[in-house]
C-alpha cells in the first residue's frame, strides 16, 4: 500500500463514457409504449404458445394425465409412452435438439426466442398489460409513480399487485402439475394438504414470477438471462436482425414546423417512438446490442410514423449487416455454419425417433456372482450363480421365463421352467442358477446369452451378453 | 486527503491509493445485505440456544413450553431413533410374519424368501462369516499352528449342494439352532502306515470315481472300521454327519497328504494334531433370535446347495401356477 496521494488523476475517466451507455442499469422503470402492428400481433399468436404450460396438463388420456413428468417415480408419461430412466439418453438428444433448434433460428433470424417466446417476454407482456389496463398510458403511469400516496393511486398499485400475485401464483400451480396428477394437486391445494416439496415449488415459482415479470423485467434479460450473452456469439454479418438503415436514415433531425422533413436531411426525424416502445428501453439507432431482443416492436412504430410523413416503410427493418453496409447479400443456404445446426438437428431428430420406435417392452441385465465366481458340486459339475434383473416397461405385470443361449455344452439352467412376476414399471430381481458338466467347461471364460421372454407371448423378450466361468484348465 | 472531487455520483474516495490511479470508493453496503448480515448475527444466538449448544437444554426441562417444533428437546439419538424406526416400520410386516413360520413355509413363500435373501446378508456376514466365508465360499485356515495344506476349509462351503448333515431347508434350520460336532477317531495306533497310505489312495479315488483300481486300499477299507461311520457304499451317513467319500467335494485338504492326515488323527478325536471342525449351537449361546436362525437357515439355504424337500407340498404348490392376482411386493430394500 502506498501512501495516499494527492492527484488521484484518471481514475474518474472510466465514467466519462457513462452518457452514451444507454441501458437502464434497473434505477428507472421502463413503461413501453403499446403500439399496433405487424409484429405486435405476431407476438401475441406467438406467446399464446405459453397456453399449453397452463392448460396442457389436464389432458386426460386412458384415465390418466396424457402428459406427466412423473419425477417422484422415476417415469415420464407423454399418451401411450412411458419413459423410464434407462431411456433417459433421449432426454438429453430431446435437449441437444433444442438448443440447436435454438442456435440455427438464431443464426438465421437473431433472437427470435428472446422477442417472441421466452417466458420473461411473455409474462412481462401480460404483467405491463395489466398494469396499462389499471394505471393508464406511460405517461400516466409515470406520473402516478411520481404522484403522493391517495386513495387512487393505493386502489391501482394494490389491484394491480393482487393481479399479478393471483398470475404468479396460477403460474406456480400451472408448473407443479405437470409433475404430478393435475387434479389431486388442486383437490390436496384446496384442502391444505400440500407436502413440504409441493409447497416449496408453489411458493418459489409464484414469488419468482412476480419478482422476475413484475419488476426485474428487462433487467433479466440484461444481467440475469445467460443465454442473452451467447446470442452475440452466433449472429453474425449474414444475420438478419431488427435494425435502422443508418445510411437512409442519417443525418437525423426534427421535422420543421408544419410537418416538413428539412431538405438534405435523413429519413430519421428523431421523434424518439422507436425507444418509447422498447420493452428493454434500447435506442435501436445506435446498432444491434446487448439489451436488443429483436421482438421487433421498433418496426411497427417506425413504419407508423414513416406512414404519417409519407416515407416508405423499412427505416428500421429486418436486414443483414452484409445488406446495410452495401455486401453482397448471400441465400440462406450459402450458410455454413447454419448447415451444421441443422446436421446436428436432424441427428438428434434421428436418435429421438429411433428411441421412441424401439422402446422396448422388457430390458433384462445380468450380473454373475463374483464371490465365488463358480462352485464345484458334489457330483462334479461347476455352478454359477446369476444375479438377473428384469425391467417391465409395459403398464401390465408380466411372468417370465429363462433359457440360454452358447455356453457351455450340456448345460442346464437349474429350475428353468420356474416363470417369475415382474410388475409393470418395475425392476425385479432374481436368481438363477446355471450347471455345466466339469468336462464340458473349456476354460475359465465362456459366453453365453442369457433371454427372459414373457411367458404369454414369447416374441416379448430381452437378451443379455454374459458368461459362463470355470476352474482353470 | 486526496481528491474527493469526481464525477462518479461524488461518492467519495478512502483516500487510498494503489498504483498511481487505483482508489476505494466509500460506498455502502447495500441495505438488504447489512439487514442480511445482522439477522445471521442474531440467528447465531438463537441457534446456539435452541441447537442445543449448552447443557441446560439437553434435559428438556429449561425450554419445556416454547413450542417451537425441536425445541431443546433435540438430540443425535433421538434422530436416530426416529430414522431406525421409518425402517423398521417397512420392516415390521415381514418380521411379524416370520416369527410363525417354519422355515420350509418361508422358503416357499416368493415374497419373504426374497426379503430374507436380502436382510439376512448382514446376519451372515456378522455371524457366519467368519468360519464359511462371504457369501458362503469358505474359509481356508491360516495360522500357526495350522498351515493350509493341514486344515484346508476352515468350516464347510455352503454353496454346493453338499452337505454332511442334509441340505434340505429343515436340516439347515437344526444345524443352526443346535450346532453340530462330528467325530472321527484316529488312526495312528489302530492302522500302520502301510494301511493307512492304501486306504488314503482308495479314498482320493473314490472321488475320481475309479475306487476299484485301488484293490489294497479298498481292502483296508472294507475289513477295518471305516464302514461303520462312511457306509459301505462310502456315501456316509447324515445322520451322524460323516462325510460322503465318493463325491468331488471336500470337507478338509482333498490332496493324498491332507486325507492321510485326517485318517491318522482323525476330526475332533481329541489327539494333539486332529482336526477342529465345531458348528456352535446359536439357540445355547443366545446370539441369534428364533427369527435370525430361521432367515440365516433361508439364506443359506439359498446359496445354491439347498435340496428340495419333495415331501413338502408348499414348495410344489407355488411352482405350479403363479397366481396372476398375487399382491405387488412391496419395496423390501
Amino acid at each position: 500500500m502506498s501512501e495516499p496521494v494527492k492527484e488521484v488523476g484518471s481514475v474518474t475517466g472510466i465514467y466519462s463514457e457513462h452518457e452514451e451507455w444507454s441501458v437502464n442499469l434497473g434505477d428507472k422503470t421502463i413503461h413501453a409504449k403499446r403500439m399496433p402492428g405487424r409484429f405486435r400481433t405476431l407476438k401475441y399468436i406467438t406467446e399464446s404458445f405459453w397456453l399449453i404450460f397452463f392448460f396442457g396438463a389436464y389432458l386426460r388420456w386412458n384415465g390418466k394425465q396424457a402428459l406427466l413428468l412423473d419425477v417422484n417415480n422415476r417415469q415420464f408419461h407423454i399418451f401411450n409412452l412411458t419413459i423410464l430412466p434407462q431411456d433417459i439418453w433421449m432426454v438429453s438428444l430431446l435437449l441437444l435438439l433444442l438448443a440447436m433448434t435454438l442456435f440455427a433460428v438464431t443464426s438465421v433470424a437473431s433472437r427470435v426466442f428472446c422477442g417472441f417466446f421466452c417466458f420473461q417476454t411473455a409474462w412481462v407482456d401480460l404483467f405491463t398489460w395489466i398494469e396499462e389496463k389499471i394505471e393508464g398510458n406511460p405517461n400516466k403511469r409515470h406520473k402516478l409513480d411520481a404522484a403522493p400516496w391517495n386513495a387512487d393511486k393505493i386502489l391501482r398499485k394494490v389491484s394491480k399487485h393482487l393481479i399479478w400475485l393471483a398470475i404468479a401464483v396460477f403460474t406456480g400451480i400451472s408448473f407443479t402439475i405437470w409433475f404430478e396428477d393435475a387434479f389431486v394437486y388442486w383437490h390436496d391445494l384446496m384442502n391444505f394438504k400440500l407436502s413440504m416439496l409441493e409447497m416449496t415449488t408453489l411458493t418459489a415459482f409464484t414469488l419468482g414470477t412476480y419478482f422476475l415479470a413484475g419488476f426485474m423485467r428487462e433487467q433479466a434479460c440484461l444481467w440475469l438471462c445467460p443465454y442473452a450473452r451467447i446470442q452475440a456469439v452466433m449472429a453474425d454479418s449474414q444475420t438478419i436482425l431488427p435494425a435502422y438503415d443508418v445510411a437512409r436514415g442519417e443525418p437525423r433531425g426534427k421535422l420543421r414546423s408544419g410537418g416538413k422533413v428539412v431538405e438534405q436531411q435523413g429519413d430519421c426525424i428523431d421523434c424518439f417512438q422507436c425507444v418509447q416502445v422498447c420493452p428493454t428501453g434500447v435506442d435501436i439507432r445506435d446498432g444491434q446490442q446487448l439489451g436488443c431482443i429483436t421482438c421487433g416492436l421498433c418496426l411497427d412504430a417506425c413504419d407508423s410514423v414513416m406512414d404519417k410523413i409519407g416515407k416508405p416503410r423499412g427505416l428500421i427493418r429486418y436486414a443483414s449487416l452484409d445488406e446495410l453496409e452495401g455486401r453482397p447479400v448471400k441465400k440462406l443456404y450459402q450458410h455454413p455454419r447454419t448447415w451444421v445446426y441443422v446436421v446436428i438437428i436432424l441427428l438428434s431428430l434421428g436418435g429421438i425417433i429411433y428411441g421412441l420406435t424401439h422402446l422396448g417392452s422388457m430390458k433384462l441385465s445380468v450380473e454373475p456372482e463374483r464371490q465365488p465366481l463358480f462352485v464345484r458340486m458334489s457330483d462334479g459339475s461347476i455352478q454359477n450363480k446369476y444375479t438377473f434383473k428384469v425391467l417391465n416397461k409395459t403398464d401390465k405385470d408380466l411372468y417370465v421365463k429363462v433359457s440360454a443361449e452358447g455356453g457351455v455344452k450340456g448345460q442346464l439352467i437349474v429350475d428353468a421352467d420356474k416363470t417369475q412376476l415382474v410388475h409393470h414399471g418395475k425392476a425385479a430381481g432374481f436368481t438363477v442358477f446355471v450347471k455345466a458338466p466339469a468336462e464340458n467347461v473349456m476354460g475359465e471364460v465362456t459366453k453365453m446369452q442369457f433371454r427372459v421372454e414373457n411367458v404369454e407371448n414369447p416374441t416379448m423378450a430381452a437378451e443379455y451378453n454374459s458368461v459362463f466361468r470355470g476352474p482353470k484348465r | 486527503m486526496s481528491d474527493n472531487h469526481n464525477s462518479a455520483g461524488g461518492v467519495p474516495t478512502t483516500g487510498h491509493v494503489w498504483d498511481d490511479d487505483l482508489a476505494d470508493f466509500v460506498n455502502q453496503p447495500p441495505k438488504w445485505w447489512m439487514l442480511g448480515l445482522t439477522a445471521s448475527a442474531l440467528w447465531v444466538v438463537i441457534y446456539f440456544i435452541m441447537y442445543p449448544a449448552i447443557p441446560l437444554a439437553t434435559n428438556g426441562t429449561f425450554f419445556k413450553g416454547i413450542g417451537l417444533p425441536g425445541t431443546g428437546q433435540w438430540t443425535a439419538i433421538k434422530e436416530l431413533a426416529e430414522d431406525q424406526k421409518v425402517l423398521d416400520d417397512v420392516r415390521r410386516p415381514f418380521e411379524d410374519k416370520l416369527k410363525t413360520m417354519t422355515p420350509a413355509a418361508i422358503l416357499a413363500d416368493e415374497e419373504l424368501s426374497k426379503y430374507v435373501e436380502r436382510s439376512g446378508k448382514v446376519l451372515f456376514s456378522d455371524n457366519c462369516g467368519g468360519c464359511h466365508g462371504q457369501n458362503g465360499v469358505g474359509t481356508e485356515q491360516v495360522g500357526a499352528k495350522f498351515a493350509v495344506r493341514e486344515q484346508g476349509l476352515m468350516a464347510p462351503r455352503l454353496n454346493d449342494d453338499d452337505w454332511l448333515y442334509g441340505g434340505k431347508i429343515d436340516d439347515i434350520h437344526a444345524t443352526i439352532t443346535g450346532g453340530r460336532q462330528g467325530m472321527m477317531t484316529a488312526h495312528k495306533d489302530t492302522l500302520s502306515a502301510q494301511q493307512i497310505d492304501d486306504v488314503s489312495k482308495y479314498v482320493l479315488a473314490l472321488s475320481e470315481g475309479r475306487g476299484d483300481s485301488e484293490a489294497a486300499g479298498k481292502k483296508v477299507f472294507m475289513e477295518s472300521d471305516c464302514t461303520a461311520c462312511h457306509g459301505a457304499d462310502a456315501k456316509g451317513i447324515q445322520a451322524m454327519g460323516s462325510a460322503n467319500l465318493t463325491d468331488r467335494v471336500w470337507r478338509f485338504d482333498g490332496s493324498i497328504e491332507g486325507i492321510k492326515q485326517t485318517i491318522t488323527y482323525g476330526v475332533n478325536s481329541g489327539d494333539a494334531n486332529a482336526r477342529a471342525a465345531i458348528m456352535p449351537n446359536f439357540t445355547a449361546s443366545g446370539k441369534l433370535s428364533a427369527v435370525d436362525m430361521k432367515k440365516l437357515a433361508v439364506y443359506v439355504y439359498k446359496f445354491g446347495g439347498g435340496q428340495k424337500d419333495e415331501a413338502a407340498a408348499p414348495v410344489a404348490a407355488v411352482e405350479a401356477a403363479p397366481a396372476p392376482e398375487a399382491a405387488p411386493a412391496p419395496e423390501a430394500k
